[in-house]
């Protein structure tokens, strides 16, 4: 196994810097429909953007931010950023698989910070030990893209057109598209699965009780039924994971 | 609302901890059939559940929002990017509801 010295690699920075220029373009359009639903929930410019420097989720900040708008628990905002952003444990699972044994603690920290599936899928991409200056050069472009992002969403929200900001909303869906459908393309088993929770996430919202859950609530419990479920009819083989995710 | 800064720190210490844990304590592969496939499933069921029927509501009226759905659904089956998708998303709506919407 070839040994890594951990002292900066220019070379590997450099080329993580361009690559994640691409994706902070895409952070940008991205944050700033989830930036509109944040002055929806009612947070401020720079809370906006704080809380996408500190949590660089999609999923979890629009999950945590419903909870925000519905004046939610402290607990219910934990439990639904923890199950919208359950995904990442497993990409930081086996982007540990790449990482050389005895790196350091600091660096598996700061790798873990902007752990998100473009960085991820950036980084795992290349052969062999992840080299960890990859990683925060695509970091260091991409980051600003998508704080910067959600705080102009929040400022522009107020004063756009009602017909723009009504366009930029549907930004942060096609995002999840864009993350769902290929896969569902390859298989069978995963389109089905959608198409499910699709049609049983609208007849959530028309059965008596259920539909008195906040949307918060309702996705929590949901995920954990229906990703069971899925776990228990088509239990995955081992080799299959690791070589669909990268 | 709640204070705002709490709800800001209980989602950064969430998001954090739900990826350094593996990055610091797993060193060797999860090895339950379970655990594997659920963790497996889950990004696919939140994101779907979330998308739907949100979308339909998230626009100026429900047929510009299942329109967007509809040719997201379209452009990423056809392997665009994250970039591209959303961006055709937000067109979709923009350009219906210069009709649906006065």
């Amino acid at each position: 196994m070839a040994k890594y010295s951990f002292r900066f690699h220019k070379q590997a920075f450099l080329r993580g810097l361009k690559d994640g220029v691409p994706i902070s373009l895409g952070y940008f359009a991205v944050s700033f429909s989830l930036g509109i639903l944040a002055k929806k929930a009612g947070l401020l410019p720079f809370q906006g953007f704080l809380a996408s420097l500190l949590c660089n989720a999609s999923a979890g900040e629009y999950a945590a931010f419903t909870v925000i708008a519905e004046n939610g628990t402290y607990i219910a905002i934990a439990l639904a950023t923890l199950v919208a952003n359950a995904r990442y444990f497993l990409m930081s699972a086996a982007f540990a698989q790449r990482l050389d044994p005895e790196m350091p603690f600091f660096h598996r920290f700061l790798l873990a910070f902007d752990m998100t599936d473009e960085i991820f899928g950036v980084s795992i991409s290349k052969e062999g030990l992840l080299n960890p200056w990859y990683t925060y050069g695509a970091v260091i472009a991409a980051l600003p893209g998508w704080s910067v992002g959600t705080m102009l969403g929040i400022i522009a929200g107020s004063f756009l057109p009602v017909r723009a900001v009504s366009a930029l909303s549907v930004a942060l869906y096609g995002m999840f598209f864009a993350v769902i459908i290929p896969p569902a393309r390859k298989s069978k088993i995963i389109a089905g699965i959608i198409a499910v929770c699709f049609a049983l996430s609208y007849v959530c919202t028309l059965i008596p009780w259920v539909r008195d859950l906040s949307e918060g609530t309702r996705t929590i419990i949901l995920t954990v039924v229906l990703s069971s479920a899925a776990a228990i009819l088509f239990p995955r083989k081992e080799q299959e994971e690791t070589e669909e995710r990268a | 609302m709640r204070n705002a800064y709490i709800y800001i720190a209980v989602m950064a210490v969430v998001s954090f901890l739900i990826r350094v844990l593996p990055l610091t304590l797993i060193r060797q592969k999860i090895k339950n059939r379970f655990i594997n496939s659920f963790l497996y499933y889950v990004p696919y069921v939140t994101l779907a559940v979330m998308t739907f029927p949100a979308i339909l509501h998230a626009t100026g009226s429900i047929w510009s929002g299942a329109a967007a759905m509809a040719v997201g659904i379209v452009v990423a089956w056809f392997g665009f990017d994250l970039f591209k998708t959303a961006l055709s998303c937000c067109a979709v709506v923009f350009i219906l509801e210069l009709f649906l919407v006065r």
